[in-house]
């Protein structure tokens, strides 16, 4: 298992997602991925986008203006 | 002696049916969401994919804005995955699509939107992702005669040619309409369990979605893309229009979406900022253009797009007081800052309403 980290500040929806998907694609089950970003939205899609492709969300920061998104790939596999 | 099988022999348990897969477009319409969930009930493997142009209408307006902070934002060709239980893949297409925005081979619809090219391309990229993805089909929410220029009968065979996929595009929700395709004839999908909707009349899906269960959906009319609002496109058309080029970055079309857009004489442009979210996402850019604020009160940020001489910059501190709170005042500080680091400082009159003429706004 790695830690990996992905600044996605100041992207507007949809680009964190897919900057999320792009890091994901290459990382291994178990892994974790800890996501920066500033758009709102992202506090939604990025749990969305997660749930649907197998990945678990383990937090959710939400820090004033900086939201923080920890995902562990393929953590939703059984 | 040799023993031969004959099919009548084989047990039922060793008879694998490849499930068969198909790609969906998913904008976070009905629309899409329908067709999809018509095929998946097929028993189809479908998964969904989603292209980002830059000319999306992601609520970015609302991301940026303070004021709608608190307004629920969601992504919604995301939700309709997750309503319908598929995978959705977001696919960043920002460059190969400028050639369509800028060279569209169809033309433009009523404002920038070259929505013919924009299906085709789109058709198009889910065809390359089909093929290196081993899916079998590709499917789309569109429905004949639902918009003017790019859901028509005489179009469709434009999309389903320029794009490459031909009878691999299957529409669910008017294939009754249209000759069978590939998936049908070979019984992948039942053709008689597909639609026949056609026209501008949204009473068909409304229904569909009844019976589906569906409760929610977002909007379907009013189009998923900037290109298609009249303010937008004529602030992209006086941006390539003053720049004699149209090439244009990402950044370029974002800061389109964001501010009040001015242009008091031909060689530059401001964009002032209309409220506290819009000052903070400016400021990002504040390195690539030379920008102004105020200082003795307090008000919005400014970004000048072109060049600007000396009496240009009196002229845009002057505009910016206008939308500051000193708009009353006798005299405004505006600190001005150059994208080399150098700042001055003006102190001007702000412009009155009246002396701003209506032609200045983008």
């Amino acid at each position: 298992m790695s830690e990996h980290h992905l600044d996605a500040r100041r992207l507007l929806c949809p680009l964190p997602v897919i900057r999320t998907q792009n890091a994901v694609q290459n990382l291994r089950q178990g892994d974790r991925l800890s996501v920066v970003c500033t758009d709102p939205g992202s506090v939604n899609d990025i749990p969305t986008w997660s749930r649907i492709n197998g990945h678990k969300v383990l937090e959710i920061n939400n820090d004033n203006d900086e939201i923080t998104i920890l995902i562990e790939v393929n953590g939703l596999d059984s | 002696m040799s023993s031969s099988i004959t099919p009548s022999t084989i047990p039922l348990k060793s008879i694998v049916v490849a499930q068969r897969k198909a790609v969906s477009l998913i904008s976070g319409g009905l629309d899409s969401m329908l067709a999809t969930k018509v095929i998946i009930d097929q028993g189809i493997h479908v998964e969904g994919i989603n292209f980002f142009t830059g000319f999306c209408v992601e609520g970015h307006t609302h991301a940026i804005r303070k004021k709608d902070q608190n307004k629920s934002k969601r992504n919604n060709a995301l939700w309709v995955a997750e309503q319908l239980g598929i995978k959705l893949h977001i696919v960043d297409v920002i460059e190969p699509y400028k050639e369509v925005v800028i060279n569209p081979k169809h033309g433009y619809g009523a404002n920038l939107n070259p929505c013919l090219d924009c299906k085709g391309f789109m058709v198009g990229k889910a065809y390359e992702w089909m093929q290196q993805h081993g899916f079998d089909f590709i499917i789309t929410g569109e429905v004949m005669g639902q918009r003017p220029m790019s859901q028509r009968r005489d179009t469709f065979p434009v999309i389903e040619r320029e794009s490459g996929a031909g009878d691999l595009l299957l529409r669910p929700l008017c294939a009754k309409k249209l000759p069978p395709t590939l998936p049908e004839r070979e019984a992948w999908v039942d053709r008689d369990k597909l639609h026949d909707f056609h026209g501008r009349s949204r009473k068909p899906q409304m229904a569909l979605a009844e019976q589906f269960g569906i409760t929610e959906y977002a909007q379907p009319a009013g189009g998923c893309c900037f290109l298609t609002d009249a303010s937008y496109a004529n602030k992209l058309s006086d941006l390539w229009e003053n720049r004699g080029s149209r090439e244009y970055e990402l950044d370029d079309i974002m800061l389109l979406k964001v501010g009040r857009h001015l242009r008091p004489r031909q060689h530059f442009k401001i964009i002032i900022s209309r409220e506290e979210g819009e000052t903070k996402f400016l400021e990002g850019y504040r390195k690539a253009f030379t920008h102004l604020y105020p200082t003795s009160h307090g008000g919005p940020l400014a970004l000048i797009d072109g060049t600007a001489q000396d009496d240009d910059l009196q002229l845009a501190a002057q505009l910016l007081a206008r939308y500051s709170q000193g708009r009353n005042a006798n005299q405004v500080s505006i600190n001005v800052c150059f994208m080399n680091g150098d700042t001055t400082s003006l102190h001007v009159k702000p412009l009155a309403k009246e002396d701003i003429p209506k032609t200045w706004y983008l």
